[in-house]
């Protein structure tokens, strides 16, 4: 095995972990803080890849697009959140799921509506549209080198506010008991409001930085949604760090999986079996993943210790 | 209803509306999928997101076999019979859902909900990985089940069938309810600690109706294998689990005949709507929300209601 594709996966796999990670922050926010299960996490996804790439269009440029289809993703995060999910604090999980549920059938035909059944390509500047000579002999697209940079500091962003800003004590607060946060003379409600809003811009973000590459299109949410889930299962559900690590190390394996599996089964069987199972098993990786770590560990890897 | 299930859609097909009976096998076949998620929804009260998926098993149970009788290989499970096939099913459902109950059933509330789905999403990228059996693309059936006395090609007998097997299957649930082990199951569901406080392994109770919900959606896939001669991972995607935990919900869960009831809305809803406007999933998704906001037990639980409310009024 050359080391050069064993390191450009690598960075593949990091790219992936980012991404999940971007959006499994957002739900372990909505989560941790207010109990909530989002479905529609991903419907918001998609809305930042679409919100974008109409943006794209209208202004010519990718980047100013991204900056104006943030706030706008967090607007529509808040929107749903004063609509609709405000009233489902008090309901039991099921109702989470079922209301969300029927949140995504309506964001995808609005969504189908106005874009249309066809995915949207959004065309990247000359400079991002390019690759990088990292070591000698190793390229790699700077694109994708730059949503590693920004998923990073949106990380370090994120660490830095829940653990050293006011609002970020008040999150830690919510989190940790909601009640005498607002007896405390706390707007909880717009707290809350403000927190699902981040988890939106925060997933919208991620749909931005993948749709150049795989262009923004209906099915994206519901695909990626399970991932995310799996990731944050295995981190432990409501807790950040875990979503932080356990979304590099789903990224990596899932990455792994596909491109190395095949060469690993050829070893131990014969050539033709290895091509049918080879696919099967990396699809299914991440999932065997997911039920050896649940099978010794129910809650996770790094379970939140107050709940 | 049980009537009108049973004469409509025969009169409809002497008539000659065979598009009507095509309505009624998948309502029926629907309604079966929903009776057995009911089980672990309603009774159990464990939220599994993951039922599709035993849809699928159940009717890539009855393609594979056939498959490779049609083209060679695999000669183990290479058959005809709808026995095989139905046998197939079952057991691999049963494998699965023991499997996947396992593991699942060892945590709560959310991460419940979330694993289950997971484990769906599993069996569908699997799925479309093996592209023997048409990936993506899916997988044409290019004969039905044989089975003795029975034949499936004639679309009057699979609906009877179907129906047959529905009726079986609400009478099933409707012993399970009044057993010892429906009552422990409600038990768990209502006050898990006491219940296991008082000396029942809830567990176990919980692993058996989970296994039995995953075995008789099974059966669904297996019919609805047969009803369709075409199935593609699609079927298995979880927002089909959430389709059928729609319907349990909407009819009402908990309630013998709510997942019957709920399935004939969503094909009454899906049909009419859908003739309105392509864009028919935004009046249901809303219809979704709204139900889960101001009705609280489904419809037949909102009838109750207000039936029992008139009887107030009146003595």
């Amino acid at each position: 095995m050359e080391t050069s594709i064993l390191f450009i996966q690598l960075l593949n796999g990091l790219q992936l972990g980012i991404l999940l990670f971007l959006l499994s922050a957002g739900l372990t926010l909505t989560f941790g803080i207010m109990d909530f299960v989002n479905l529609a996490h991903g419907a918001l996804y998609m809305l930042g890849a679409f919100f974008c790439a109409t943006l794209t269009l209208y202004t010519g440029s990718f980047l100013l697009a991204v900056i104006l289809a943030i706030p706008l993703t967090a607007l529509a995060g808040f929107i749903l959140e004063k609509l609709v999910v405000q009233h489902l604090y008090q309901r039991d999980h099921l109702d989470h799921v079922l209301a969300t549920f029927g949140l995504i059938l309506c964001i995808d035909t609005i969504v189908h509506s106005i874009w249309g059944p066809e995915g949207i390509a959004i065309p990247l500047p000359e400079f991002l549209n390019s690759q990088v000579e990292l070591l000698p002999g190793i390229v790699f697209p700077t694109f994708r080198l730059l949503i590693i940079a920004i998923g990073l500091a949106a990380a370090a962003g994120l660490y830095v506010m829940v653990n050293h800003t006011r609002v970020g004590m008040l999150i830690r607060a919510g989190a940790s008991n909601r009640t005498m946060v607002g007896a405390l003379g706390i707007d909880i409600s717009t707290l809350f409001s403000g927190v699902f809003a981040l988890g939106a811009a925060l997933a919208g973000l991620a749909g931005m930085l993948i749709a150049p590459i795989t262009e923004a299109s209906i099915g994206m949410g519901s695909d990626i949604i399970i991932t995310t889930f799996v990731v944050i299962i295995i981190g432990g559900v409501g807790s950040m760090k875990g979503a932080f690590l356990a979304a590099l190390l789903i990224g990596l394996i899932d990455t792994f999986g596909r491109s190395f599996l095949d060469d690993l089964f050829k070893l131990i069987m014969s050539g033709e079996a290895a091509e049918t199972a080879a696919p099967a098993v990396s699809a299914m990786l991440i999932y065997i993943l997911m039920a050896v770590i649940l099978a010794f560990r129910p809650q996770g890897l790094f379970p939140p210790l107050t709940r | 209803m049980v009537l009108l299930l049973a004469v409509v859609p025969y009169v409809l097909y002497v008539t000659g509306n065979t598009f009507w009976l095509d309505i009624f096998t998948r309502l029926v076949i629907l309604a079966i999928a929903a009776c057995g998620l009911n089980l672990i929804l309603g009774l159990g009260g464990l939220v599994s997101f993951g039922h599709a998926a035993y849809i699928g098993i159940g009717a890539y149970a009855v393609g594979i076999p056939v498959y490779h009788e049609t083209y060679g290989g695999m000669d183990a499970i290479a058959s005809y019979n709808g026995f095989v096939h139905l046998g197939l099913a079952l057991l691999c459902c049963a494998i699965f859902a023991f499997i996947t109950g396992v593991i699942s059933l060892r945590t709560r509330g959310v991460n419940f909900i979330m694993i289950t789905m997971a484990f769906g999403q599993m069996m569908f990228y699997a799925i479309v990985s093996i592209e023997t059996y048409g990936g993506d693309d899916g997988l044409t059936i290019d004969l039905r089940s044989e089975l003795p006395f029975i034949n499936l090609d004639s679309p009057l007998s699979l609906y009877g069938l179907c129906y047959i097997s529905l009726l079986v299957v609400v009478f099933l649930t409707y012993r399970i309810r009044n057993s010892r082990f429906g009552i422990t199951l409600q038990g768990a569901k209502s006050n898990e600690e006491r219940m296991n406080a008082i000396g029942v392994n809830c567990y176990k109770y919980q692993l058996t109706a989970f296994v039995m919900s995953g075995v008789i959606c099974g059966y669904a896939g297996f019919l609805l294998g047969n009803f369709t001669t075409f199935i593609s991972p699609e079927m298995m995607d979880w927002t089909r689990s959430g389709e059928i935990m729609f319907m349990v919900i909407l009819g009402g869960a908990a309630m013998l005949w709510g997942p019957v009831i709920g399935a004939v809305l969503f094909i009454v809803l899906e049909f009419v709507l859908s003739e309105y406007t392509v864009y028919w999933h935004l009046p249901f998704g809303l219809m979704l929300i709204f139900a889960v906001l101001f009705l609280r037990d489904g419809v037949t639980g909102a009838i109750h209601g207000l039936s029992s409310s008139g009887a107030r009024h009146q003595s």
